[in-house]
């Protein structure tokens, strides 16, 4: 028997009474190429759930662009264990694979079955049990979707991560912003911080602990890191100009950033026990957004010392730069794919500015999306999809689109802007 | 790694924006908070975690906007000015608006300014924080020139995290697209 680990749970119970407006899901574009599979509603031995767990599955398995599966009513049998699951029955709705489960009450918790079947491979090729409490029905879906995404793609599932991101309501001098966490789903959001000004660029710690992020409660901008179990946050930079674009290393115990302080933003990277500064930077342009390379051995940045925004590639050992961007007049805000062999950025062509994929073995650039306003790209850390902020009319909303941007949906809120998503690490 | 407890009620967190607010208005702020009013959060936590969690709400609010303090006579009335698309240069039609600026801060050299440099929409957010603030280095270099004291003015940029207009036009992009000269 199988538990869901600490850290997940925890996270789930966190401000369990402070739930802020969630956000929707709106699938925009679905790939041709998505896998059929029959996902059966979990037996529920006649028990209320709170929760549709088959159907939290069926909505992740979805969104990822990856799977189709089968609507609920053309399935020709339901199911509930491996044996009772004959292979010819859905070879002939064209079903590639079959899951099944269970879901029983136990007290106050649940045990939660599943199976997952290979149709053509006549075999099982998952089957586990779990605990949790009504609490954690979600969480336990987000597990189920996990375990089948990989056992299908070979990529680890990133369901059960969860993003941040910044709100902004009201207009002019009323505007309330304020920063969140939620699920990757954009269900269980929870407000963290709220402000009278602006809040800017929030970067999860490698250890999905703790946010990063600028916030102008002072009157200027400065780096703030806040625990998010314990909500105790501290003030890291408190310099004279700009104070921003802080963004984790993937040791955890650096944060580079962009500092104006000797004139213009300049690329720096603070040991953050010792709050030392090492400068990386020195010219007179704007030199901003730096962003990590997963070896921790490089980073890039947005500079617009050739005239027009383009990103960089500065090596620490070295000390070298290099520009790796010259699609275009504008290329901004990149951020690396897990494996390190692309960037994601915001390029701008003739119909506006796009989430683009730059190959950094070929250097070909590809347009993602043919949304026009986007912006802060972040992808998840399996690397299969990118979250980024768009523009739908005069709102803000979050649009997600898959790497091969093939598959995309939305994530829009009730009402105000939403904006800088910022996609967790693995939880568990 | 240790951090600094801070503020996580309410009230703690606006006794700590009083005093950011009074020391915005008088300079620089120094140092950063230290957390020395921190006060327990209420136990959000439950379940079966069986850990006490806090909620992790924290306020911030910055009193005192644009010239809503110091609203002494004299100081001349239009406090902004508009940039070109992607410029920062000052516009001839605005130099006069400078100008005036410019005595004012000279007959009163206690008077302080914050320039507040922003951008339009366009763009990424990090980057137009660049740009606000050159926009705004520019009317601070400006005023130096007109011999205006460099202790009488800060330099903040908002990018375009504070639009003056809401909408994607080319108007609204023209006029989200200043420096404010706050006092």
């Amino acid at each position: 028997m199988k538990r869901l680990t600490p850290l997940l749970f925890g996270w789930l119970l966190l401000f369990s009474s402070l739930a802020s407006a969630d956000l929707t899901i709106q699938i925009t574009k679905g790939s041709d190429q998505a896998i059929p599979i029959a996902i059966v509603p979990f037996a529920t031995d006649g028990a209320q759930l709170p929760e549709d767990l088959s159907g939290i599955v069926e909505s992740d398995l979805s969104r990822s662009g990856q799977f189709a599966p089968l609507p609920r009513d053309t399935l020709v049998a339901t199911p509930h264990s491996a044996d009772e699951v004959y292979f010819r029955d859905w070879r002939s709705v064209d079903s590639n694979y079959v899951l099944v489960g269970q879901v029983t009450p136990q007290g106050d918790q649940y045990r939660i079955r599943f199976e997952l079947m290979d149709v053509y491979g006549e075999k099982r090729m998952l089957g586990e049990t779990l605990t949790v409490s009504a609490g954690q029905l979600r969480a336990g879906a987000h597990y189920v979707s996990d375990k089948v995404y990989e056992a299908i793609t070979g990529t680890r599932g990133a369901f059960s991560t969860r993003i941040a991101y910044v709100t902004a309501q009201g207009a002019g001098d009323k505007r309330q912003f304020a920063l969140h966490v939620a699920d990757a789903d954009g269900h269980n959001s929870h407000q963290i911080l709220s402000s009278d000004d602006p809040i800017m660029s929030p970067s999860w710690s490698p250890d999905g602990g703790k946010l990063a992020y600028v916030s102008f409660e002072t009157g200027n901008s400065a780096i703030y890191v806040q625990n998010l179990a314990t909500g105790q946050r501290v003030q890291l930079t408190d310099f004279k100009g700009i104070n921003g674009a802080p963004v984790w290393s993937p040791d955890g115990r650096r944060l580079a950033m962009s500092l104006s302080k000797d004139g213009q933003p300049e690329i720096y990277i603070m040991d953050i026990a010792t709050r030392k500064l090492t400068r990386i930077t020195r010219n007179g342009a704007i030199d901003t957004e730096p962003a990590w390379a997963p070896d921790g051995r490089s980073l890039i940045f947005t500079s617009d010392r050739s005239g027009g925004p383009q990103l960089y590639r500065h090596d620490l050992n070295s000390d070298r730069t290099q520009r790796v961007t010259f699609t275009g007049d504008y290329n901004s805000r990149g951020r690396f794919a897990p494996d390190g062999k692309s960037l994601f950025l915001i390029h701008r062509d003739s119909r506006g500015f796009h989430v683009a994929k730059q190959n950094l073995e070929t250097d070909r650039l590809t347009v993602l999306t043919d949304t026009q306003w986007d912006e802060s790209p972040s992808v998840a850390p399996n690397g299969a999809m990118v979250i980024f902020a768009t523009q739908r009319g005069n709102q803000g909303i979050l649009g997600v689109v898959s790497a091969d941007g093939k598959a995309s949906y939305r994530l829009p809120s009730a009402q105000g802007d939403v904006r800088e998503p910022a996609w967790s690490p693995f939880l568990n | 790694m240790k951090f600094v407890p801070y503020a996580k009620s309410l009230a703690v967190a606006l006794s700590l924006a009083v005093m950011a607010g009074c020391s915005s208005t008088g300079g620089t702020q120094d140092g950063s908070f230290d957390g020395s009013g921190a006060a327990g959060g209420a136990g959000m936590g439950g379940g079966t975690s069986g850990q006490g969690v806090s909620s992790g709400q924290v306020s911030g609010s910055q009193l005192g906007g644009e010239g809503s303090s110091q609203q002494q006579a004299g100081i001349p009335d239009v406090r902004t000015i508009y940039f070109g698309f992607d410029q920062d240069t000052i516009r001839p039609e605005f130099e006069s608006v400078l100008n005036a600026h410019a005595q004012y801060l000279r007959r009163h050299p206690d008077a302080h300014v914050v320039l507040q440099g922003h951008a339009d929409e366009r763009g990424t957010r990090e980057y137009n924080l660049g740009l606000g603030e050159r926009r705004a280095q520019a009317v601070e270099q400006y005023l130096s020139v007109q011999g205006v004291s460099p202790s009488q003015i800060d330099v903040v940029s908002y990018g375009e995290e504070r639009p003056a207009v809401e909408g994607h036009s080319k108007q609204s992009y023209a006029k989200n697209r200043r420096v404010v000269v706050a006092y």
